[in-house]
């Protein structure tokens, strides 16, 4: 029996936590954030939930002391935006290489300089390369779903990784939106007990984590962590299927909105993806084949589901929430266009980057985009690869 | 409490030989001499901090501990074990462990005065349930010599070298227990290696068996940063005591309390002329130096029997 609410992402986020009831959380605040450990240090208070809460002194003892509790065997968590996750940047490496199956709410938001609090990904991107899988949501719906999830797929034994969910802040964590929530008791019994296999406290069996490995053994953990990431895949789909029998929302890696028959796409991830089907909706209208490939799994990375899903579009907008820093694109932009090059697509593919910092991407501006690409299909126009969206005059 | 010490030496050791750490070091000295101070069916956890000793006990596939150990990276180790020490608290909780767990972290100075001192400083302000041991050599020595806010005034380190423009490091050291003391926390206690290791033994059994929080700096010389012939070490010790240059002294829910005083307190040149690092001191143009070192130990040793006649 499902229950309709009113809720902001990082409300239904901690709803989610308040439901999974994990055994220790970590976590020190920054905005868009904070309210999440805000709100489960009041459960915690209310008697609501037993989880214990650790107020640490800096994201970096946030996810140091997250990992000491994984380790030991517990089911933890931490939550961040930022700086904060830049800030933890060293040990989420030591997470991942640790194969701890910890869950991240991150809160999409600028990287400082200078210093911004409202959304893009550049926090995220600059982790994409840490071993860490990451879910993006459109919504607080699915913010709550992916949570919900998560420990499903990092405490899996073909996976065994560290877990970011992603939503996109201020957009997704502070606007009210409906939802469908769960029962408690159902949520419990889709999550289970986590019963590891190793953990510190394991009095029959003493653990030592976080060896010194040279060059004979480094490689081949990096081998391990890439082939739990390859499993990812299947393991998130299998997990997002059972999600359906209990919610009837269906999730795959990425959300396809009248992509089928489209001839001009756009690949892009997390909120804004609603305003660009709302350009669709209205170019549809005008008999216009536009279409979106939202990506919600971007750890691991579904090059070759992209690559087929794209296949015969005459041209591809991929747009980036964030500036790579290249000189030539956004992360996004690369990793798309190597997915349709390694599939032999003669697709055009453009790369843009949009809404960083906060700047507003609206309903116009996918319209425009989507005509320029008809321009460019039509060969009226050049691609101009790299360019920003809605940036001042 | 009684201490015996043939009884003490005889318990299992707890860090197993074979590690990789130099002969003579202080550092795994300190390491057995605080697990001793386990009892016997207690399990613990060990924390530790990137430094010679995590690099040289825990090589994959090999470990030295028997029992579970962890090393997250070099800043973290406060913060690490408060991640374990409150899962304890949770797993203990909702019924999912029994046994009794204590929780016992080391780290180098480089680790504890310096890149890891506000994760440290959390965890003690937090108050979770666990040891912070510092086995404090006075430099990174684990990269080879470099200076530390640990590094005592003169010492001719690797980014301090003692040459014709520098006498070495021109500041005085952090006063670290002091800092902890500051953080009001139940157990503070400053250490090192006396003949029969008591004193270590007694404070180490103290900080582990006291609820809360607990701090132990322990001077553990280095032969290679110190350059002195390893089996020189607890000459060393006994004379950092005897000058005064490294006090034994607790300081219990805020008492402060001097555990040993010396009878005859020794000049510093004693302490300093044993080790290469201060060679340089005794040129006859530096004697002055001298003057001041001994002004200075005086100076902190004065401040230290007025805490301790509160």
């Amino acid at each position: 029996m499902s229950i309709r609410e009113r809720m902001s992402g990082n409300e239904a986020v901690s709803y989610a936590i308040k439901q999974v009831n994990p055994d220790v959380m970590p976590a020190f605040p920054i905005t868009p954030s904070t309210e999440i450990p805000q709100m489960v240090s009041t459960y915690i208070s209310n008697g609501e939930i037993d989880t214990e809460f650790i107020p640490v002194e800096s994201e970096h003892s946030s996810m140091s002391a997250t990992i000491g509790a994984s380790a030991a065997g517990a089911r933890a968590l931490t939550a961040t935006s930022s700086c904060g996750l830049a800030f933890m940047w060293e040990t989420l490496y030591i997470a991942a290489s640790d194969r701890l199956p910890i869950v991240l709410c991150l809160v999409n938001r600028a990287l400082t300089g200078p210093i911004n609090i409202n959304c893009d990904h550049s926090d995220s991107m600059g982790a994409r390369d840490s071993g860490w899988m990451q879910i993006y949501a459109e919504t607080n719906q699915e913010a709550y779903d992916n949570f919900i999830m998560s420990y499903r797929i990092t405490e899996h034994k073909d996976v065994m990784l560290p877990l970011m969910t992603c939503m996109d802040g201020f957009i997704t964590s502070h606007a009210v939106e409906n939802i469908e929530l769960l029962e408690t008791e159902e949520v419990r019994k889709f999550v289970g007990e986590y019963n590891p296999e190793n953990y510190l406290l394991n009095a029959e069996m003493p653990m030592a984590v976080g060896p010194y490995a040279n060059s004979p053994f480094y490689m081949e953990t990096k081998m391990n962590q890439r082939i739990a990431m390859q499993n990812a895949k299947k393991v998130i789909l299998d997990v997002a299927a059972e999600f359906e029998k209990i919610s009837g929302r269906k999730y795959g890696l990425f959300e396809e909105y009248y992509l089928d028959d489209a001839e001009y796409a756009v690949v892009m991830i997390g909120s804004a993806a609603g305003t660009t089907k709302d350009a669709i909706d209205n170019l549809r209208s005008q008999g216009i084949k536009a279409g979106l490939l939202k990506i919600r799994v971007f750890r691991p990375f579904p090059d070759t589901e992209i690559a087929a899903a794209l296949k015969g579009k005459k041209v591809v907008a991929i747009l980036d929430r964030c500036e790579g820093n290249s000189a030539t694109g956004g992360p996004l932009g690369a990793e798309v266009k190597a997915a349709l090059y390694d599939s032999g697509a003669n697709t055009v593919a453009v790369n843009y980057i949009y809404g960083i910092g906060g700047r507003d991407y609206t309903v116009e501006d996918a319209e425009n985009l989507f005509n320029e690409l008809i321009d460019i299909g039509n060969g009226k126009k050049q691609p101009e690869q790299f360019k920003y969206i809605g940036l001042r005059k | 409490m009684a201490y015996n010490f043939k009884e003490v030496m005889s318990k299992p050791e707890r860090l197993a030989p074979g590690h990789r750490m130099c002969a003579g070091c202080g550092g795994t000295i300190a390491v057995r001499t605080v697990l001793r101070a386990l009892k016997e069916g207690d399990k613990a956890v060990i924390g530790n901090a990137t430094g010679c000793l995590e690099v040289s006990t825990f090589m994959y596939p090999y470990t030295s501990y028997e029992d579970s150990y962890i090393h997250n990276a070099f800043e973290n180790a406060g913060a690490t074990l408060s991640g374990v020490e409150t899962a304890y608290h949770a797993l203990k909780k909702r019924g999912k462990i029994s046994d009794n767990y204590k929780f016992i972290t080391f780290g180098g100075d480089g680790g504890t005065y310096d890149i890891g001192l506000q994760s440290l400083s959390g965890a003690m302000e937090r108050n979770h349930d666990m040891v912070y041991v510092c086995y404090d050599n006075g430099a990174y020595m684990n990269t080879g010599i470099q200076r530390s806010s640990a590094t005592p005034m003169y010492a001719d380190t690797t980014t301090t070298p003692a040459g014709k423009c520098s006498n070495g490091k021109m500041q005085n050291r952090k006063d670290l227990a002091s800092i902890l003391a500051a953080h009001d926390i139940p157990y503070v206690a400053q250490s090192t290696f006396t003949p029969t290791m008591k004193d270590l033994y007694v404070k180490s059994e103290k900080a582990i068996y006291t609820p809360g929080a607990a701090f132990l700096n322990v001077m553990a010389p280095c032969p290679r940063g110190w350059r002195y012939d390893a089996a020189d070490i607890m000459d060393i010790c006994k004379l950092a005591v005897e000058t005064c240059y490294w006090p034994l002294f607790e300081v219990v829910e805020g008492r402060w309390i001097l555990n040993y005083e010396p009878k005859k307190k020794l000049p510093i040149e004693d302490f300093l002329r044993t080790q290469g690092r201060f060679k340089h001191l005794f040129k006859p143009e530096n004697e002055h130096l001298l003057v001041q070192y001994q002004e200075e130990v005086d100076r902190r040793w004065e401040d230290l029997l007025f805490k301790c006649s509160r």
